[in-house]
Parts: C-alpha cells; structure tokens; sequence
C-alpha cells in the first residue's frame, strides 16, 4: 500500500483553511445517526469526545482507569506552548512551527506542524474559557514562560500542574457532555481489539476490569487517544497503567506503526534508588530555566556538593553549548548527563546523576520567588529523596518520558485503516525525532479539539459506513481472539509474576535502544528479547480469576503487547542508521559526540506493517519533503 | 426518560431544605437566635448580684408585655424546634447512613474534643432546658417555687446540691457546644477568610467561656451563701 | 525493614471483607507504601496466593487513583502527600499498619483497597464546568483576571479528586470536594455565568450521592494531600445559599 499522507499543497500558511474547506460536512441532523468510539480520555481522547458530543454525534468514551480524570496528561508539569506572542518578543505561528520541525530533528511532516503551531493560539483561547487557572501578571493578563530551549517566552503554565489543569478543563467539558446525554463513558474498560469489518474500522471489544465481561461495542468511526508506550522500558515518567496494548492491537489488525524507535529521555528526572523501584519521577524541566547543570571535574569526587568550589564543578552544557547553555533541547541535554556519568563524575548512589543547582537563583531571586515557581517540586524532590532542594542541589538524571511514535496517521489523523483514528501521543505525527517541551499537551489538545472534530466528519461524509451491528462475526472472532489470549496467560500457572518479567524486559529495551543505541546491541537485545517473551509464555503466573477485578491479569495483557513491539522498536532503530533526536546510533555521529543525521537516505517516515505472528514487519517508508524549513545540523552551540 | 434526565430532575427535586447544605443553614441561623437568648438570659440572671427586687423587678417586667413575652418565646420554641429537626436530620445521616461500615482503626486529625461530641451535648443541653423550665418556670421541678419570686427559687433550687451540679455540668455542655457552634456557623453560612477566621475562632471560645462563667457563678454563689 | 500489615481482603463487591495479617519483609526506607505492597504482592504470587489490588497509575501524586486509610488516616502520617508518594521513612521497622479502604456509602469497595469513586464524576457531570463549546472562545487575554483570584482559583483547582477528604470525614461528607470545583470556577469571572446554577446543582448531586453533611470539623481538610482549605466548603455554601435565594 503507497502511504499518502494527503497533505494539501500551496502555501503552507493556508494548507489547513484550504483542507478545512474542501472536507466534506456532515448535516446537523444526521450528526446523531453516528456513533464514534473514543478510546482514552487523556487530552486528546477527552477534547475529542467532548468536542465530537458538542457537534452532535453520538460519542462513546472509553478509559481504563476508575475515571476519565485520571489520564496520564495529567501529570504533565511544565506547560503549553503557544504562539501567542503576548510577551512581544518576537514569537509568531511560523516561528513555532519552525523550532517544532528543527527541534524534531526534520524528522516529522511540515504541513502537520504548521497546522499545530495554528492551532495552538486557539487552544489557549479554549482552556482559559473552560477556567483553567494559568498563571497571571498583576494586570490579570496571561504570564508567559520561556521553556525547554526556547528562546522566546512562549509557555502558558498553570504552578507545576499545567497538564492536571488542561486534563481537567477537557475531563470537565467532557463530563458536560456526559450530562447533556451526548457522551456515554465507559470508565474501567480497557480496549482488547479492534474489530474492521470490510476493510474499515466499525467497533471494539473491551474488558470491564470490574467484572471481567468482554463487551462489544459498534460504531461508524473508532478513535484511539490512548497514549504512548514509554512503559516497555519498565521504568519510565508513564503512569503505571500506560500502555501499548489498543495501538498495538489496532496495528495487528492493520494499522502501520510509525517510528516506533523515536523516543524521548527526559534529562531532568529523581535518579533511580534502588531495585524495588516502581517508576521514575520527572521534575519539570522548567527547572532548567533557574538552575545549573554540573559534575565535579574529577571523577569520583565523593565532597558533598556544598563542599565543592566553583573551579572544581564542570558546568558542562554552558562550556558545550553557550548559546543554549542548560536550556539545550532534551536529547542533547540527556545524551550529556549520561555522557559525563560514562566518565564516572556521576554523583549520588551509583554515580547515575549529576546536579542540578539553583543556588545561584535563589541568591539572585530570593528563596520567595523560587518557591513561587517551583515550590511544589521543590516539596516532590524532598517527599522522594529526603534532600531540601533550598539547601542542597538536586540530583537529576534522564528517564524515558514520551514517546514520539504511534501509529501512522495521514493529515486527516486516519491511519491506514479507514475509520481508524489516532491522536495525541498515540499517533507519530508532528514531533519527528524528539519532541519539544511543552509541545505534548499542545499536540493533544490540538488534534483533539481542532483537528479530529472535522476530519471525522469529512471521513463520515464520504464513506458513507454502512448499518453495521453486533451480531456480524467480526465481533466474535475479534472476541475469540481476545479471549483466547486470556485463557493462555491464565493457564500457563508458571512460576514468575509479570513484574518480573516487564522489569527484566525493560532493562534489555533501555540498555540496548535506550539513549544510545548500536546496530551489534541492537541485533542481540531482539534476540534476548524473542527468548524472553518465550519464557513468559510459559512461566508466567497469573493467579485469580478471569471473570473478576485482575490486576495481574491486565497488566499480564500488557506486557504480551509489550514484548512484541519491543522487538519492533530495535528492527527499527537497526533499519535507522543515522542519529536524529532521541535516536542515537552511536556508529553515526559527529567527531565531537553530536548526531549526525543521514536526509539523503533517512528523510521518511519509517512505518511497519504486521504480518502475521513470526513473520517478519514489512517497512512502508513515506518520504519527506522539506519546503520551508531546510534540514540543517542542529546546532545549539 | 433517559438517565440523564432523572438525574436532573431528582436534583431539581432538591429543595433548600432537602439539601445538607440547607440544613445546616437552618441550624446555623437558629443557633444565632438562641445564642442570642442565651447572651440576653444571662445578662438577666446576672442581676441577681444586685439583690431580690432588681431581679423580682426585671421579671415582673417581662410578664407586663405578654405580647413581647410570647413572641419571644414562641420564636424561640420554633428556633429549637428548627435547630432540632435539622440536626437530628443530619445526624441521622451521617451517623447510620453514609457511612455502613465504620473503620477498624480510625484517628482524627483535626476534630476538636467540642465539635466531635455536638452530638451528645446538644441532647444534654435539651434535657437541661426542660428541667429548668420545670424547675423555674412552671415549678414542678421538686425544689421549692413561689410564683412571682424568682430570686427565691433560684437560691432554694441551687441550693440543692445535685440540681446545682446538673446546672453547672449543662452550662459546660453549653459552652463546649458554643464553642464550635459560634464558629461553626460562620463557615455554613458561608463566611470563611484566613484573617478573620482564626480571630472568630478565638472570640468564640471566649465568648463561651463568659457565657459558662457567668451562668455557673449564680449556683456557685448560691452554694457558697454569697447569695442568700 | 519489616512491617506488620494487618490488610482488608474482600474478594468483590458483593462477598465480605475482613482484615488479614502480612508480615512484609525485604522492604527499605526508600521505598514508597505502594511499593512495600508491590514487594509483599511478589511475595504472594510466589506463594500462589491472590496479590493485594489496590489502585494506582502515575504514582508521583498526581492522578489520584491511589489512597488507602494507614493507621486510621487518610493516606497516612504525612500531611500533604498521598499514599504513592509516602515513603517508609515515616514507619519504624517491626511496625504494624492497618491498611483498609476508603469508607462511604457513596464509594463502595469493588475489591480489597480499591472503592468505587465515580460518584464524584457525576458530581462534576452535574455542574463542574463552564459551559463553553470548542471554538467559541474569546481571545485569552480579553477578560482580564486579577493575579489574586487567578491564584486563589488554583489553589481550589488543585483537587485531584482521590477521595480522602470523604474517607477522613467523620460523616463521609464530599463537602472538600464539591467545594473545590465550584470555588475554583467561581471565582473566575468566566465560570461567573453559570456559579449559581452550578452550586445548586452540585450540592444536589453530592445529596443524591449519598455522602453525609460537613459539620465543620476540618478532618477533610488536615487528610488532603493538595492543601485545599475549609475555605472552600464556605464559598459553596455562600454560592448555594445565594443561589437558593435567587431561585425561581
């Protein structure tokens, strides 16, 4: 199948008003003869519904979690960037888009970010409607901040909390919708398979996690705003549910799976402290902004760092990079800490770490206006580690944090399977190789709210889908299939719990197609990764029953999908050989450590289709053309 | 009708009064107008320290307008009334509904000694008034009544020694029970504010600390033969 | 480390529960709560024995999902953190912790620690929001918001809906919560529009819920893991009564 991603041509300015033009609309009246499944109601998933519902359609949304609030978005600390120019500085919609394709290491699709940094203006209009609190100047108007290696100020932020209160402002409006009988919410449901009937996307079937039910539900489009797959590494910033299980699901039933190999390391996260460790915790990189990165100079300096005078600290970003300094995009500032850990002048327990100080700010700023602006991390750091960041620099290390591909999407957001919608961190679309902060939320919101709305109208108007019901047998074959899954993983009765098998899964994907990554690695952690996830076949114990709440056995669902698509992240990352973003292959970079980008022969988007179990994933590359902004190194020197 | 719409109308069903936030309301209004009789009752009593025909005097008074008399002690009867139906309401509620299955293990953090046993000192306190009426008012309490002597009833009532420690034990009852109440009612009809919120606490427990002080010294002092 | 866990196991909803002793061993100070539930569940599953459910996701204190009673508290010893982020630095080892669910008849226990909170969706369905369809939006800086109230409306905004401020209630009242949401959009002069209709309608349906009354107490407010003050039960009650005054 040739991938179109159906990007209008002309202007690049007027590409999205064009396309909004030309889509066709589907009658007020006839809105309610649809029904749309929205799976996920993380920011993309909630905007979706809500908006869907406001339009008319009869949406049904679908979370796995005891409520919609509770998305993973919510977490989301630092901010949403938007080309408002409030602060006069400068900024302007081209100038997002530019820095958002640059920053993606020209890896993503112009028309599609342009169309982003649009919308972006609109979002904040939005939130600020729905009440999200953001921050404010005195006069009462909006207070920008700049962010993650911006250089103009740019981010809207509500304190630490900017993703709970943007996740709230749509749960809210979705809730609104759910009151006025548009909505239906099926919350504790977790999305098992897809069901296609004639070559397009017409239901799903889901398990109640309560009861243990498989249930069934038809629709004329499905949409999937569920989320990234960050958790194959076992320990990442993702919330413990987060998972790949209704992307991957989808991609077996086929939908291509873009760039599976691109994903973030987020440099400022509390270090790892043990084995027990349950997940990584991010500090908003807003930190970055006040405070300063350094190691000792000399390895295996063991001083506290109070202790340590200035000529012995190496403030290694601002000597590598004094135009950007500390505020370096995220994989350049990751690929560094673990770079100097490399040299052993990495501090705390296991030297995985190095300092972020904000001494300096607060002897500048006074220890007021640093509470002002980061106090409830400060508060998080201290609950965590014990340390008071006011007294002692922090230690920070890079953890996996989002993931940049998904399932392949065209301009519109349908993925190759007609009717298939993806949005939101789910899909591949505008972020390339590595995402900039305080892009996520935007991307969400923007895909949710401004996007998805018309282009399921558009894909309704044309296709036309015909009646379809629960009693065609692709409901129970898509039924069959999921509950035989289930039946093995409950039979097997072997003799490790599934934690003990996504840990040792994640150490071999993070070792291996971690920040760094090499083809030999590569090669060996598929190997390591296929013998596992045999094992797991068959000693896996998963005790309780299947028709009861089963934590065990959602999370053993989980890492089945997880082990496959593990294995596809290291064929890809081997098939990638350039550097670009979070993609680092070691053979290919610079004489002084930087990526080196390969566009002559790496200038596509790299998307996998399924073919079977054992049999191998075919590669569909979509090329990409660059009209605008014209691949350059990344330079933040 | 479809989910949604019930729901609607169940709530549009809620009036003021339905609602826990309503009742507290009621209950919160109605304890000011009794704190209110508390504050003038006592300011009455008071004048015992002044001799017999002060107070003799200052009752003989309220008889002479048995309109005003009536009035009051029919709103009154009305504020006990409310003050009781919405309590007993809510208590209900709380005590056998929202909560089935209690905790094996349970610590507060923040409740005041006062504020957790509203419960039992509001009964108290009830039981005390209709024995006092008993006692001062229609004179079947057991202690020696003169009709139209206040002054001799109150020092004949106190002296005995059981009634004067139930008097006493009410009116710390009373003051607990104001204590929170006074403060309390602020917040339920809506006034809350970190600057002032924390003063209204304090004058609260001072207020019934006068108010237990005050009403307690007349059987002390009865006691004691300060007041004979 | 080791604690003594006295835990309550029920199979579902509908079978009954009763509390059963652990003995958690290979546990350390660094660790969160949950994590000691992790490490004692791995202990259960080699044993062949159901591992404790108990509700969780982003564990950074966020999400809300989790939160138990520790010893009586909502969330445990330490003010302002919720259970995923309470490290067992606040425990002595040999200690024993009682571990039950979250208690109310508005949030039934589907499973062991986990409840049923959806009735604070509905209460949010019912009027916690400004009614504001996609696209029709004014510019965000056309209606200015004093840095004060923008301030004070995040303060309430903080809710992560987990539910403590109900299970540390002595009345199981939702009063913290209902109060948050219609502080926070109170007070903003967007949410200005629909705050009467909205506090009616929320009072309503916490009502309907079956959640008990505030009684001023204050426990919600020392059990909230995000600082949300008494001050916000107040504003709904002044919203609520004013609005009932309105009413037609």
């Amino acid at each position: 199948m040739a991938l179109d991603a159906k990007s209008p041509g002309g202007p690049i300015e007027s590409r999205w008003d064009r396309a909004r033009f030309e889509m066709k609309l589907v009658n007020p009246a006839n809105k309610r003869k649809h029904t749309i499944i929205v799976v996920g109601t993380g920011l993309a998933g909630a905007s979706a519904a809500a908006s869907l519902g406001e339009l008319g359609y009869k949406v049904k949304s679908f979370c796995f979690q005891d409520s919609p609030r509770r998305a993973h978005s919510i977490a989301a600390q630092g901010g949403i960037n938007a080309a408002k120019n409030y602060p006069n500085d400068g900024d302007s919609v081209f100038r997002l888009f530019y820095d958002t394709v640059k920053g993606g290491d020209f890896r993503a699709r112009e028309s599609n970010v342009y169309r982003l940094a649009h919308n972006s203006v609109s979002i904040i209009d939005q939130c600020v409607a729905q009440g999200v609190p953001f921050a404010r100047e005195y006069g009462g108007t909006l207070s920008n901040r700049s962010f993650g290696g911006a250089q103009v100020s740019r981010t809207f932020y509500a304190r630490g909390q900017t993703g709970q209160q943007l996740l709230l402002g749509a749960y809210q409006a979705l809730e609104r919708q759910v009151e006025a009988g548009q909505v239906e919410m099926f919350p504790r449901r977790e999305m098992l398979d897809l069901v296609v009937i004639d070559g397009a996307a017409r239901g799903i079937v889901t398990r109640n996690l309560v009861t243990g039910q498989l249930e069934h539900h038809v629709a004329d489009a499905v949409v999937l705003g569920t989320g990234g797959y960050g958790n194959v590494y076992y320990l990442s910033t993702n919330a413990k549910g987060s998972n790949c299980t209704a992307i991957w699901r989808a991609h077996k039933r086929g939908a291509y799976f873009a760039n599976p190999c691109f994903t973030q390391i987020h440099p400022t996260c509390i270090p790892v402290s043990g084995d027990y460790q349950s997940k990584l915790t991010l500090m908003s990189e807003s930190l970055r902004n006040d405070g300063r990165i350094w190691v000792p100079k000399t390895p295996g300096d063991k001083r506290r760092p109070e202790a340590i005078p200035e000529q012995d600290r190496d403030y290694y970003l601002e000597q590598k990079y004094p135009s950007f300094g500390n505020l370096v995009p995220r994989d350049v500032a990751s690929r560094n800490a673990k770079l100097v850990c490399d040299q052993g002048r990495g501090v705390g327990p296991g030297g995985l770490g190095v300092y972020l100080d904000l001494s300096d700010a607060i002897r500048r700023l006074g220890e007021d206006k640093i509470r002002e602006r980061y106090g409830n991390l400060f508060e998080m750091y201290e609950r965590i580690t014990g340390d008071d960041p006011y007294k002692t620099p922090m230690r920070i290390y890079p953890a996996i944090h989002y993931t940049m591909g998904g399932l392949w999407v065209d301009y519109y957001l349908m993925s190759t399977i007609p009717g298939l919608f993806v949005i939101g961190e789910a899909n591949f679309s505008d972020h390339g190789a590595n995402r900039l902060g305080a892009s996520a939320l935007m991307q969400g919101l923007s895909d949710g709210y401004f996007i998805l709305p018309y282009t399921v109208g558009n894909y309704l108007a044309q296709a036309k889908p015909a009646p379809a019901d629960l009693s065609h047998p692709a409901f129970h074959e898509a039924e069959a299939n999921v509950r035989s899954i289930t039946e093995r993983l409950m039979s097997i009765e072997g003799s490790r719990s599934v934690d003990s098998f996504h840990r040792e899964l994640g150490k071999i994907v993070w070792d291996n197609c971690g920040m760094s990554r090499n083809a030999h690695d590569l090669e060996r952690a598929i190997g390591k990764i296929r013998e596992l996830r045999q094992e797991y076949w068959q000693n896996v114990r998963v005790l309780g029953a299947a028709d009861d709440l089963n934590q065990s056995l959602e999370k053993a669902g989980r890492v089945a999908d997880f082990f496959e698509l593990s294995e596809l992240m290291c064929r890809d990352a081997l098939e990638r050989n350039e550097s670009c973003g979070g993609h680092f292959r070691e053979e290919y970079q610079t004489p002084d450590g930087e990526a080196r980008r390969n566009d002559d022969e790496f200038s596509y988007v790299a998307a996998w289709q399924y073919q079977g179990d054992g049999a191998p994933h075919a590669l569909h590359k979509e090329p990409l053309e660059f009209e605008y902004v014209h691949p350059s190194q990344r330079s933040y020197k | 009708m479809s989910t949604t719409a019930v729901a609607v109308a169940n709530r549009k069903s809620l009036r003021f009064y339905d609602t826990t936030v309503g009742k507290k309301a009621v209950m919160a209004v109605s304890g000011i107008i009794l704190f209110g009789f508390v504050l003038a009752h006592m300011a009455g009593n008071l004048q015992i320290y002044e001799g017999p025909e002060k107070l003799n005097g200052y009752a003989k008074l309220l008889r002479a307008m048995p309109a005003a008399l009536w009035g009051a002690r029919l709103t009154l009867l009305l504020m006990v009334l409310l003050h009781i139906w919405s309590s007993v309401k809510l208590a209900l509620l709380n005590k056998l509904e929202a909560r089935p299955t209690g905790y094996v293990r349970h610590k507060n953090q923040s409740a005041s000694y006062a504020a957790r046993t509203m419960y039992w000192s509001g009964p108290i306190i009830l039981c005390f008034v209709i024995y006092h009426l008993m006692e001062f008012t229609w004179g079947v309490g057991g202690t020696p009544y003169l009709e139209g002597n206040v002054y001799a009833n109150v020092v004949a009532g106190f002296k005995v020694l059981p009634v004067s420690a139930f008097y006493i034990l009410s009116m710390i009852l009373l003051g607990m029970h104001l204590s929170h109440g006074l403060s309390s009612l602020f917040r339920s009809l809506g006034f809350d504010h970190p600057r002032y919120t924390p003063v209204i606490k304090r004058l609260a427990v001072a207020i019934s600390t006068i108010i237990v002080i005050g009403n307690i010294s007349i059987p002390i002092s009865v006691l004691a033969g300060w007041v004979k | 480390m080791k604690l003594i866990l006295h835990i309550w196991r029920q199979k579902n909803a509908a079978s009954a529960g009763r509390m059963v002793r652990y003995e958690a061993g290979d546990l350390n100070a660094d660790m969160s709560m949950l994590e000691a539930l992790d490490v004692l569940n791995e202990r259960l599953i080699e044993k062949g024995e159901e591992p404790v459910a108990f509700e969780h996701d982003c564990r950074e204190g966020i999400c809300g999902s989790c939160g138990f009673m520790i010893n009586g508290v909502a969330h445990g010893p330490q003010r302002l953190t919720t259970t995923c982020q309470l490290t067992l630095r606040h425990f002595k080892d040999g200690d024993e912790l009682y571990l039950e669910p979250w208690r109310a008849k508005a949030f039934p226990v589907l499973k062991d620690l986990i409840v049923d909170r959806s009735a604070f969706d509905r209460i949010i369905a019912a009027g916690g929001y400004i009614s504001v369809p996609t696209g029709s939006a004014p510019d965000g800086n056309a209606i200015p918001v004093p840095k004060d109230k923008a301030d004070r409306a995040m303060d309430a905004a903080a809710c992560i809906g987990c539910g403590a401020c109900v299970a540390a209630c002595p009345n199981a009242a939702a009063a913290l919560f209902t109060g948050a949401k219609i502080t926070h959009l109170g007070l903003l002069p967007q949410g200005e529009p629909e705050r009467h209709e909205r506090a009616l309608n929320m009072v309503a349906q916490w009502n309907l819920e079956g959640f008990g009354s505030c009684t001023n107490l204050g426990e919600c407010e020392a059990a909230c893991p995000k600082g949300i003050r008494l001050e916000v039960i107040a504003h709904m009650n002044r919203d609520y009564l004013a609005a009932s005054c309105r009413r037609r």
